[in-house]
């Protein structure tokens, strides 16, 4: 049967795979059954991000695959240098689950707001980085994750689908859907807006693509370079600062192949976010459906100006 | 061989331990030239290594990848040389192989890693190898193995938060398959550790934490042989083995200076410095140290 939940695909999984752990610094939110159901191979590290990491790696290079779930803030950031040097120079196959990311921290306040953390990831060799737009892409992307052999760390995101996903999630493979003058380059949770935001658009007469990239590393270049040749106008949409995230991937990406585009930053520019129920906060961020095509329309006017 | 006898050692025993000592301590001085080395805490493990690696741990150059094999993880990992040179006396890599020091042929530099046989895993960055091992000890007792991993903490690298963290999670786990010795050479980068962050009574600390603990001299094999049989025997739970050692033991010339932590010696100074190790007059140094913290 297929799995419903982040929990059943894990107890799924753990169940052909006497390999994998679960291990968590006491993050049980979304995997309050595991403690039963996995038994001693759910293993809560306590408040302890940078243990827990290094225990990780202790796993690891006795053959475990160990999936770390704890808030993306904290595992991130309190723990990078465990991450960049006991996974990162091990280059071992763990999988990073960070929960909470970006705008979903919602009202928590800056401590809790990981939105430097794609710039964190992407600093270390050979870290993936999965951003499923909704659960139906968690579930579908994580046995490929943990079966990848190599590090990963995950943007945690179960939300309901809100469309229908027409390619099969495939790291390193965008989905692209619609077509038009503009692409709407995005990942992870803003998904759902940006493809609200396309069906605005095209009600006052303006076709895009959106492009849901679903990996930064591995990412797709060829969709990227592809959008940067036939479009008019590429705005990247995330949950994240300015620096090092999706727009810098664009930017590194397009200076390497000497190609010139005019692309629109939609991100979080030197500053953390309002803290407010998601909503709330989607609104007054400027990342609701409604203001995020009021924002591409007003970059396409000026484009096509 | 016995692993972790309670019986004393025996005089051929004590003499084979000290005389490989020697040859690990002419090994960590050879590397102490061409760039240098941690030469002090090198000296002050020195005894340690040979010992673990002759009376306890469970591996061999054949057994380096067993599944069974017991660990040893380096945490301080600036101490390498000593172990290098343990590894080299037992035939875990070829003695030439320390020629390479520095080179870039090579991997053999001032921390470890994974490319020399016989090391489990990098360090370099303190503070991370007791949680290694907790992963390690984690998954042993999960397979229900008997392996041990043994986990070598500087005594300035107790600083470290993490290490604390571990301390708690380890007793909090049970893992009594989880040994950490701490080199106890009074000594952090440039200062006393007494000085900076005072660690003592140290004993305390991780018997608070609810550690097996025991306290013996670093550089007297019948005592390490004595204290880990009082520790091992029966242990419930997560155990250490503070070991009181000198920094540069060996070398009256350099022990327990804070200046001869990190040291570049000329080739002529390492001569000197054989020759001291031998009982022959103490060395005359010029060469200054190095900063490098």
């Amino acid at each position: 049967m297929t799995s419903q939940t982040y929990q059943d695909l894990l107890v799924a999984l753990a169940k052909d795979d006497p390999d994998l752990v679960v291990m968590t610094a006491e993050n049980r939110a979304m995997i309050r059954g595991l403690p039963e159901l996995l038994g001693e191979r759910f293993i809560d590290m306590g408040i302890s991000e940078q243990t827990m990491i290094g225990t990780a790696a202790g796993l690891a290079l006795r053959g475990r695959k160990p999936i770390v779930h704890a808030l993306a803030c904290f595992l991130v950031m309190r723990a990078y240098e465990f991450i960049r040097t006991d996974i990162g120079i091990g280059q071992l196959p763990v999988t990073l689950v960070g929960y909470v990311p970006g705008f979903l921290s919602v009202a928590n306040g800056p401590t809790h707001q990981a939105i430097e953390d794609v710039a964190l990831m992407r600093g270390i060799p050979g870290m993936q980085i999965f951003c499923p737009a909704d659960r139906e892409e968690l579930l579908a992307g994580l046995p490929q994750v943990i079966n990848s052999g190599k590090p990963c760390y995950v943007r945690y995101h179960d939300g309901d689908p809100t469309y229908h996903h027409r390619v099969p999630c495939e790291l390193g493979r965008a989905e692209a859907i619609g077509e038009g003058d503009v692409a709407l380059l995005t990942y992870g949770a803003l998904t759902n807006e940006v493809y609200a935001a396309q069906t605005l658009l095209r009600s006052r007469g303006i076709e895009t693509q959106l492009i849901n990239l679903r990996t930064l590393a591995p990412v797709d270049k060829q969709a990227i370079i592809n959008a940067a040749r036939s479009k008019r106008l590429l705005v990247t949409i995330e949950d994240h600062f300015l620096v090092g995230g999706l727009y810098t991937i664009v930017a590194e990406l397009l200076l390497s192949q000497r190609l010139t585009a005019i692309v629109t930053p939609l991100a979080l520019e030197q500053r953390w976010f309002k803290p407010l129920l998601y909503q709330d906060l989607l609104k007054h961020e400027g990342f609701s459906a409604d203001a995020i095509a009021d924002r591409v329309e007003r970059a396409y006017r000026e484009a096509s100006a | 061989m016995t692993r972790g006898s309670p019986q004393p050692l025996t005089d051929a025993e004590r003499s084979a331990l000290t005389e490989q000592a020697l040859k690990v301590r002419e090994h960590v001085i050879r590397m102490s030239t061409g760039g240098g080395c941690f030469i002090g805490a090198s000296l002050s493990c020195t005894d340690l290594m040979v010992y673990l690696y002759n009376h306890l741990l469970d591996i061999t150059p054949e057994t380096v990848g067993d599944r069974q094999r017991d660990y040893l993880l380096l945490s301080k990992g600036h101490d390498v040389p000593a172990l290098y040179g343990t590894l080299a006396e037992l035939g875990f890599i070829e003695r030439e192989r320390l020629r390479n020091h520095l080179k870039a042929n090579d991997a053999i530099y001032w921390h470890p890693n994974r490319e020399i046989p016989g090391i489990e895993f990098h360090s370099g960055s303190l503070g991370h190898l007791l949680s290694v091992g907790i992963g390690i000890a984690t998954d042993i007792r999960l397979r229900g193995e008997r392996n041990r991993v043994f986990v070598v903490l500087g005594d300035g690298e107790l600083n470290e938060g993490t290490i604390w963290e571990g301390a708690l999670v380890a007793k909090a786990h049970g893992l009594s398959n989880l040994i950490a010795i701490v080199d106890r050479n009074q000594f952090q980068a440039n200062i006393e550790t007494e000085q900076l962050i005072p660690l003592e009574p140290l004993a305390d600390k991780f018997k608070a934490f609810g550690w097996n603990t025991v306290r013996v001299d670093g550089h007297n094999f019948d005592a390490l042989q004595g204290g880990f049989a009082q520790l091992l025997a029966d242990a419930v739970g997560p155990s250490v083995l503070i070991a009181d050692t000198v920094r540069g033991k060996g070398l009256p010339s350099i022990e327990a200076r804070a200046d001869r932590w990190f040291v570049n010696f000329t080739p002529q100074e390492v001569e000197a410095l054989l020759a001291e190790l031998h009982g022959e007059q103490a060395a005359q140094l010029t060469s200054k140290p190095l900063i490098v913290r």
